[in-house]
């Protein structure tokens, strides 16, 4: 299979978890939704990296690995803190931050 | 033979993503995404990255999904409204994102980057197997494999501290 057709692939990804992160409402599937963008990134960052014939892709791919599994920790740490203080989990309502 | 599974594991990677956007229960959204990362490794595989592949599977849809599912159990899948809360949001998001699709695969499809039209160069025999990957982390990239062995452990200190049961709040 030729290069550009796991771009587009990896395009199609990101563009479905941008639809994700726009219209649900719940922090944990946003939380997912994130999840998607950054495995469509992972997925360009591969198949440039096999197209110049270098495995230093490979190893950003894996740096994003780790950079998304500290974001899910953090992410999912807040909202057991959100759970906890009987806040709604629902980011139309958490506005306390709002300026 | 190559085409038919690219096309299989495309509309598997496909079809996970949107379960994860369109599906009302959270833990069936983990569970689309858990299909999604699978189809994701195969096309890891067919891209000569054997090691990326392996790590998908056991980090990603091992470890961090099965993360997800327990604070899912926890929290519990409070089901969304159906309706928009803003008006046209979800007609206004899809055609953001389709602009953003259509953007984004005419800048890489219109550049002149190399080995575009081509299956890329052949490559040796090793090609991001367990040993090349490992030797490239531990001499090229020996800073930011420590940095990010750093990073996930300030993570996890700072789960703890958000998600830890204090003893003065129970008490307040």
């Amino acid at each position: 299979m030729n290069i550009e057709w796991y771009i587009v692939l990896s395009s199609l990804l990101f563009a479905t978890g941008a639809v994700g992160i726009l219209i649900r409402r719940s922090p944990m599937v946003i939380l997912l939704c994130l999840e998607l963008m950054l495995n469509a990134g992972n997925l360009a960052l591969v198949a440039f990296s096999r197209s110049v014939g270098n495995q230093q892709g490979q190893v950003f791919a894996l740096v994003v690995m780790v950079i998304a599994a500290c974001e899910v920790v953090v992410g999912l740490g807040l909202i057991v803190a959100i759970f906890r203080r009987k806040l709604p989990l629902d980011v139309d309502d958490l506005t306390e931050l709002r300026g | 033979m190559e085409a038919v599974l690219f096309f299989i594991a495309a509309i598997g990677a496909l079809g996970g993503a949107i379960g994860v956007v369109a599906m009302r229960n959270p833990f069936y959204s983990v569970l689309a995404l858990i299909a999604h990362l699978f189809s994701l490794a195969v096309l890891f595989l067919m891209l000569t990255s054997a090691f990326v592949a392996a790590a998908q599977v056991v980090v990603y849809a091992g470890a961090v999904m099965v993360l997800y599912v327990f604070v899912v159990a926890y929290v519990g899948g409070g089901g969304e409204p159906a309706w928009d809360p803003i008006k046209g949001q979800r007609f206004l998001s899809i055609l953001v994102a389709s602009i953003l699709f259509v953007e984004l695969s005419a800048a890489v499809l219109s550049s002149a980057l190399l080995a575009l039209g081509t299956h890329g160069p052949d490559v040796p025999a090793g090609f991001g197997d367990p040993a090349a990957v490992g030797r490239l982390l531990l001499e090229k990239f020996l800073l930011p494999f420590e940095a990010s062995s750093l990073l996930l452990l300030i993570a996890a200190v700072g789960a703890i501290v958000l998600a830890g049961r204090k003893r003065e709040e129970e008490t307040v």
